[in-house]
């Protein structure tokens, strides 16, 4: 394959990451008083990313750079995902940030770096282009995490991921090397051949559970769950937004495509270890939400127990598991969107509110805002008939075809425990007195978020879920 | 002509009638005027509220008008199920899938013919709100009726457990007054009822979400007509069976899963009482027929004693539950408690008459049950209190109350000519046939619901009118009257008369009994 041919499969990495360049000179020259240009102009990057991943002019599958870098249908699937979350995480952000006077031109920028490293996650078949995926995302992460430097919170929770995060990393290369030493290749495909030839070799395994170690850190599953709260609770809350949505679901599928594609033949090594992840993450979902009274802190354990439930569909280590982590995955990026718009606009007298307490008879004074949160919080506790409920139907019945019944049984009590910090959100707006009333300056961007995330939720995906579950089926096909 | 105009989707239009009521007091309330914060009030807010309510009653009364439709579109003398309706939804052998049978048919038009006198008994008790509440309402029957006629499991599911969502916001927007300690912390006790129900619930429906997912993954479908002819293996049987039982036990509810009725029950506002009773309670016993006894036969039969025994105690001892109450509305629930053991009991027997016996009983519990309700509710508007002690001698002001009030408590005593003794009479007729020591300890059920029920219309109906705050208490109006007379003419018409509803159970039960008993024969070989 030429290079010019190679290069024209990878056209949508290429125009985030040369538009990110060319929009950071920019910004450079013309100062933060181009930040709201330049935002427009990323998510035009993003979308011209989504249309150019969509309408491929080449086959739908291709292997690249001597077998690094892989386009197919779950690649197709999880990047589309991305970049829309993406842009909509750039969209939103912008009112907070004139609000707290902190518009800067790096922080779109920096979110397509980020997605641009997310990308070569999603598509890559080699430990070598793993690695750079995960440490181009998590370099943009960490300076995102900061990015309001004056703010002590702000920095410190920029300082904690970054500091926890290195370690992480190091557990994850610990464990390629590993891999590498026992298998001889960084190639998925040569690994998954000497795997399923030699069984359960216990370097190899060991070296497995370091980069699953690893791996799960990036998607903030227990026990390696700590830094979410106060990332989540320190960072500016566009931000929160952001890295509860696609780095997750960048992170998801890399470990889908890491664990099935090339350790498939040693999946009874592995199970077992998700498995436990799978429940720990549920577990620290469901009860250590339940005290929380910030709503960010509150979304970060439900993240966590949101893992936990993708990670049960991932045990299960079918196609039926990986097409039910990327419907779960897929519904869970939208309707965590939706809640950080409603959270965002959770404002008084020109300031964020983040007490749950404030949600206070919501339906008495901002009857739009409490809808479109009633709905998101019934989908994120899985009720039906909204979406978030079929999400935890097909990860249910994945593991209970993988014979897994008992995870399925664990995973349906997390669920029902974790309702009730949902319902206790729903009862403050519902139930109690009203509260002083929330500004109603919130910009379109917002509203549109809320309401396309809520109404996504219910009716639009309860209508359509049979699209999405063929597009997912489709796309965790590729993998087999 | 006939067949194209039977073959419209009329159970689609009949289930989404009342959402569709719904949307429009939404674009009502949308297009209200609104003050600078964003508040609808003043008389801009009487206006949404006027419109709210006659949506309701007009969407309401019109579900009860297609559902007569349906109902004379259905044909009676089949078994089968009939104006089946099919779409693809998610794939996979899930689709959209509805249908109705004998077993259904009725609780449908119960559900159409309870909503609207729900609306009513609302008309003027609720004042804060009142299109959220009817949109509540109205979202509400829609799920309801959705479980009736679905006739896929998945389906089912959703309109099963959507049905918590609404009642949920009825009960804690809606519900009375008062605190409760719970867990050290103080809360306000409807927001504690509400909770209750709803996490209880969840946690048995979950049980049945686990079993559903096993039974496609052997299966491939979720299809209820193609799993009715799937032979799961005894083992598994027995699992499923379980974990069914665990959402529809908790649901109807059966002793000991019941406590959280009595909380639902005396927090919700008259009409949520109404349709939780009414309608809310009967998809537990609508789902161990529909589910239980066809798809798991040999488990339903070991499990058939487990099942009695709940069943008598439920009956004798939340008879006697019932007998030391002093709120009216907690002593109503635990004689729905107790009249749900009747139907479980005729349920499980299955016998002819042990079934229709049950069918009966739900039903005739559903008008009984919902008037009864219904009287709590007239006084509670007036006196704001449900205390027993804090009435005595209404019959003088009020003696059509009273009569009406007289009725429906013998009509839950289970008086011949009313409805509610057909339903015992022929579960017991059933249990006689299966084991007599049930019949018997069934039987003091009735002995004691004479005893409570009674003893309730003494102590608030009788004696001397000594209480002040009693004084200036007025008769029930023109709108209640009606309400309860349409109630009391299907108690009194199905007591006199019950077999037109029978008939139409009939051949659908004795599908059931004949695929139970193949099955029961098959296993035996086995």
């Amino acid at each position: 394959m030429g290079i010019f041919e190679t290069l024209s499969f990878a056209a949508p990495e290429l125009v985030l990451v040369l538009g990110a360049m060319a929009l950071l000179i920019t910004g450079v020259f013309i100062g933060d008083k181009s930040a709201k240009q330049i935002g427009y102009a990323c998510v035009g990057l993003l979308l011209v990313a989504v249309l150019l991943v969509l309408f491929s002019p080449t086959a739908p599958t291709a292997s690249l750079f001597d077998g690094a870098f892989r386009i197919d249908a779950f690649s197709t699937f999880s990047k589309v995902i991305i970049y829309l979350a993406a842009a909509v995480a750039i969209l939103m952000s912008d009112q907070y940030f004139a609000g707290e006077k902190l518009r800067r031109f790096e922080y779109p920028v920096l979110i397509v770096l980020a997605v641009f490293g997310m990308s070569l996650m999603v598509s890559a078949t080699d430990l070598i282009s793993l690695y750079m995926g995960i440490e181009t995302q998590s370099l943009a992460l960490y300076i995102l995490a900061a990015f309001k430097r004056d703010s002590r919170r702000s920095t410190e929770a920029g300082l904690k991921y970054f500091v926890l995060g290195a370690l992480s990393t190091c557990l994850l290369l610990y464990g390629a090397s590993l891999i590498y030493g026992f298998t001889g290749s960084t190639s998925f495909e040569e690994i998954a051949r000497i795997a399923s030839m030699e069984g359960a070799n216990v370097g190899l395994i060991f070296g497995l559970v370091f980069l699953i170690s690893g791996l799960a850190f990036k998607v903030s599953a227990a026990p390696f769950h700590m830094w979410t709260p106060d990332v989540y609770e320190g960072a500016p809350t566009p931000v929160a937004a952001f890295f509860s949505a696609a780095p997750k679901l960048a992170g998801m599928a890399l470990f889908a495509r890491v664990l099935v594609s090339s350790f498939h033949g040693a999946l009874g090594d592995w199970q077992p270890v998700l498995a436990m992840i799978a429940v720990a993450s549920m577990a620290v979902g469901a009860f250590s939400a339940i005290p929380q009274s910030n709503i960010k802190r509150l979304m970060a354990y439900s993240s966590i127990g949101h893992m936990g439930y993708a990670l049960i569909g991932l045990s299960a280590g079918t196609a039926q598991g990986v097409k039910s982590v990327l419907i779960y995955m897929t519904i869970y990026v939208a309707m965590t969107i939706g809640a950080f718009a409603c959270i965002l606009m959770m404002r008084r007298r020109g300031g964020m509110t983040e007490n749950i307490a404030d949600l206070s008879g919501l339906t008495k004074t901002n009857m739009p805002l409490a809808i479109i949160l009633t709905v998101l919080l019934f989908s994120l506790a899985g009720v039906p008939p909204t979406a978030g409920f079929f999400g935890k139907w097909y990860v249910f019945l994945a593991a209970v075809e993988a014979k897994l019944v008992w995870l399925a049984i664990v995973g349906v009590f997390a669920s029902a425990v974790s309702a009730y910090y949902y319902l206790r959100i729903v009862w403050f707006m519902w139930f109690d007195e009203a509260a002083e009333p929330f500004e109603r300056d919130a910009g379109p961007a917002l509203k549109l978020t809320a309401w396309g995330s809520a109404l996504l939720m219910f009716p639009v995906l309860t209508i359509f879920m049979g699209r999405l579950t063929e597009l997912a089926g489709r796309a965790a096909a590729a993998l087999f | 002509m006939i067949e194209s105009f039977a073959e419209q989707p009329w159970l689609s239009l009949l289930t989404f009638a009342p959402m569709i009521g719904a949307i429009f007091i939404v674009i009502s309330r949308m297009m209200a005027k609104k003050n600078d914060d964003g508040i609808i009030d003043g008389p801009d807010l009487e206006q949404v509220e006027r419109n709210a309510r006659m949506i309701a009653l007009a969407f309401t009364v019109g579900a009860f008008l297609i559902s007569l439709g349906v109902f004379a579109l259905y044909d009676s003398s089949l078994a089968g199920f009939q104006l089946v309706e099919e779409t693809a939804w998610l794939g996979g052998g899930i689709s959209y899938k509805l249908g109705v049978d004998g077993i259904s048919i009725l609780f449908v038009l119960l559900t159409t013919f309870i909503m609207p006198i729900c609306i009513l008994a609302s008309w003027d008790s609720i004042k804060s709100r009142v299109a959220d509440y009817m949109i509540a309402f109205l979202v509400l029957e829609t799920l309801m009726i959705g479980v009736f006629v679905s006739l896929d499991l998945f389906l089912f599911y959703v309109f099963f457990e959507g049905s918590l969502i609404p009642m949920f916001l009825i009960i804690g927007v809606w519900g009375s007054k008062g605190t409760k300690e719970f867990a050290g912390f103080t809360l306000p006790s409807r927001v504690y009822a509400a909770l209750k129900f709803f996490l209880y619930t969840l946690i048995g429906s979950l049980f049945l979400l686990v079993a559903m997912a096993w039974m496609y993954a052997q299966a491939g479908t979720t299809d209820i007509v193609a799993l009715q002819q799937v032979d799961f293996p005894a083992g598994a049987q027995k699992w499923l069976w379980l974990a069914f039982f665990a959402s529809f036990a908790v649901k109807m509810p059966m002793w000991p899963f019941h406590t959280w009725l009595p909380d639902a029950h005396v927090q919700a506002p008259t009409a949520g009482s109404i349709v939780l009773a009414a309608i809310l309670l009967k998809m537990g016993g609508y789902g161990f027929l529909r589910f239980s006894l066809p798809m798991f036969p040999l488990a339903s039969a070991d499990f058939a004693p487990f099942i009695y025994a709940l069943s008598i105690i439920a009956i004798i001892y939340t008879s006697l539950v019932a007998l030391a109450q002093e709120d009216m509305k907690k002593l109503i629930a635990y004689s729905s408690v107790a009249h749900m053991g009747f139907a479980t009991m005729g349920i499980f027997t299955v016998t002819k008459q042990g079934i229709e016996g049950g069918l009966f009983q739900m039903l005739s519990h559903g008008f009984i049950s919902g008037a009864l309700f219904l009287c709590v509710g007239i006084v509670y508007k007036r006196m704001h209190t449900r205390e027993i002690a804090a009435y005595g001698g209404l019959v003088h002001r009020m003696p059509l109350y009273a009569f009406l009030f007289l009725f429906f408590t013998l009509a839950n005593v289970g008086l011949p000519g009313t409805s509610g003794f057909i339903g015992e009479i022929l579960t017991l007729i059933g249990a006689f046939k299966v084991n007599s020591w049930i019949a018997f300890f069934a039987t003091f059920g009735v002995i004691l619901s004479a005893a409570y029920a009674l003893r309730l219309f003494r102590e608030v109906m009788y004696g001397e009118l000594v209480k002040p705050a009693l004084m200036s208490i007025t008769d029930i109006d023109r709108r209640e009257l009606l309400c309860l007379g349409a109630l009391m003419a299907f108690t009194l018409y199905l007591g006199i008369n019950p077999s037109p509803a029978l008939d139409v159970f009939s051949p659908s039960v004795d599908l059931l009994m004949e695929n139970y008993d193949a099955a029961l024969a098959a296993g035996a070989l086995r």
